[in-house]
């Protein structure tokens, strides 16, 4: 199953550092990143691998939060189905 | 496939999601209760259920994992089952009181908001136990938490079977009394339908039809705020971009609750029934009809323009929908639920929309006069008119209608009143002072409309 993880706020040193550690240590293969600014926010975009995962989705989801607290940063983990559904014909 | 981030749809979602209030609004899991009914009623209560909690024992467990892993919030979970009228009728009894309990109790056990079903089809007649499932609709409904009722009054087919609309004045009046001391809020459980769907996910309408298989997952998607958003960014344009703009909206909204339906059905292990095309408001800033209404440049909903704007927006999020979806079901039309809506609130307020103009939207598609609270004191052959009325419209036009009106216990026109929760707070709008009483009173039935000569 692959997932996309959104990461927004403001930008800061140790942000990709401290998600994809987070991944490597739940078995979550990182196959896609991509960034950019939004208005003066930071917006970085993960496409990820879960079919190896360690953990399960909720206890990956509630990994990602609390690591999002810490940073400052909202961090979201959605299955990928639903941006492929809503944005393709 | 090499993996690809689009990073602009992945944005629009998340905002959708975020900032625009996209969610969906309930997966009702419908339920045939046929094989329930039993000559022992006792019996029966128990079968219905045992039914309820072998069927629906992981919805909302289901639909809390698909909202945590697709990050769309999924604001309710509901259950429908087969009018109790019907299964209820081998039971021989006086009374359908226990069937409500059971239902509250059942629903309640599974964790559900709302059960709809406590039902009857008496569009062309009364059964014997239709007529008792009547008389206990405003007890079931003061004496009950999350237990809904329909009444189906007339249809297209048969016409309208006048002697039920007399007394659904009556029953709608003693619901009230019977709740008064919550602001009459037994109202806002009862639906008075003409041409009622079999497979509606919304309440308080919803009940699994006499054509409907065993069980059957329907989905009701939500939106307006994702619609108002897009109609601001076709402000000033022509309506043929207006249609366009929100035909796009609407199909990305409906593949959400397609793919919600079709994750839901999967891991239930129950068939996928319908998704409901209508968008439905809540009280929430931003997530109201009326706002989309003047997005599209009227200055308040109500004035001259709402009922073409109206059908403008929901011909348009069908179309949209329609190809998202592989099958498209339930009422599918707008809801304009008064008290529901901050924009409608608003505009009740200021006198600028009014009962009469609420009406006449729901010919071209709004679902009906919806949580629509009026003057305790409204006597109950008004009510009925006001029914006699909106079934019409819905008999003349081959499409459902429905009245969900609430008379507040002790409250004037100009008194705002609280519900609560989703149901918000409505202003008390006046309605006619002039009697309805003699016409009310002949009884009998409306026939059936012709089908030629339609104008």
């Amino acid at each position: 199953m692959r997932a996309v993880i959104t990461v927004i706020g403001k930008d800061r040193i140790g942000i990709i550092a401290g998600v994809s550690s987070e991944l490597a240590n739940a078995g979550i293969n990182i196959l896609d990143i991509s960034q950019t600014t939004l208005q003066e926010y930071f917006a970085m975009i993960m496409l990820v691998d879960m079919s190896k995962a360690t953990s399960s989705f909720h206890e990956i989801r509630k990994k990602l939060e609390e690591k999002g607290k810490e940073l400052g940063m909202q961090i979201k983990i959605q299955r990928e189905d639903i941006f492929n559904a809503m944005h393709q014909v | 496939m090499t993996p690809v981030i689009n990073r602009e749809n992945i944005l629009e979602t998340i905002r959708m999601i975020q900032e625009e209030n996209l969610d969906i609004r309930t997966i009702t899991l419908g339920i045939s209760l046929f094989d329930c009914a039993d000559s022992n009623g006792k019996k029966a209560r128990e079968k219905i259920r045992r039914k309820i909690l072998r069927y629906a024992a992981n919805l909302v467990k289901v639909g809390e994992q698909i909202e945590e892993e697709y990050g769309i919030p999924i604001v309710n979970k509901r259950l429908a089952v087969t009018p109790i009228s019907l299964i209820a009728a081998a039971a021989n009894e006086d009374n359908y009181l226990e069937f409500a309990r059971t239902l509250d109790l059942a629903a309640r056990e599974v964790g559900v908001d709302f059960i709809g079903g406590f039902s009857a089809l008496v569009h062309k007649g009364c059964t014997r136990s239709d007529r008792i499932l009547l008389d206990s609709i405003p007890e079931a409904l003061a004496s009950t938490e999350v237990v809904c009722s329909s009444v189906n009054v007339g249809t297209t087919r048969a016409g309208l079977n006048m002697d039920v609309i007399r007394e659904m004045g009556w029953i709608i009046k003693e619901t009230a009394r019977l709740t008064a001391e919550k602001n009459s809020i037994g109202c806002a459980k009862l639906t008075v339908f003409a041409n009622a769907v079999e497979d509606n996910p919304f309440m308080a309408g919803a009940f699994t039809g006499v054509g409907e298989g065993e069980c059957a997952v329907n989905v009701g998607i939500s939106g307006p705020g994702v619609i108002r958003a897009a109609v601001e960014k076709a402000h000033g344009q022509s309506f043929d971009i207006l249609a366009d703009t929100i035909k796009r909206m609407a199909f990305k909204i409906t593949r959400a609750g397609q793919l919600v339906a079709m994750e839901a059905s999967k891991r239930l292990n129950i068939p996928f029934g319908i998704v409901d095309l209508s968008l439905a408001p809540t009280p929430r800033p931003g997530d109201s009809i009326a706002n989309i209404l003047e997005e599209m440049g009227l200055e308040s909903c109500g004035t001259h323009g709402t009922t073409a704007a109206l059908a403008l927006l929901t011909d348009s999020v069908k179309k949209g929908g329609l190809m998202a979806c592989s099958h498209a079901g339930g009422l599918s039309g707008a809801f304009i639920p008064v008290s529901e809506d901050a924009g409608m609130i608003e505009a009740a307020r200021k006198g600028s929309i009014s009962l009469d103009k609420l009406e006449a939207m729901t010919s071209v598609c709004s679902v009906g006069l919806d949580m629509i609270a009026i003057p305790g004191d409204t006597p109950e052959e008004t009510i009925s008119a006001i029914i006699a009325d909106e079934a019409a419209i819905g008999m003349i036009n081959n499409k459902t209608t429905s009245v969900r009106i609430i008379p507040v216990y002790g409250k004037q026109a100009g008194d705002v009143v609280e519900f609560g929760g989703l149901l918000g707070k409505a202003p008390v709008m006046p309605v006619s002072h002039f009697s309805s009483k003699e016409f009310i009173h002949r009884g009998g039935r409306i026939p059936a409309p012709v089908h030629s000569f339609r104008n």
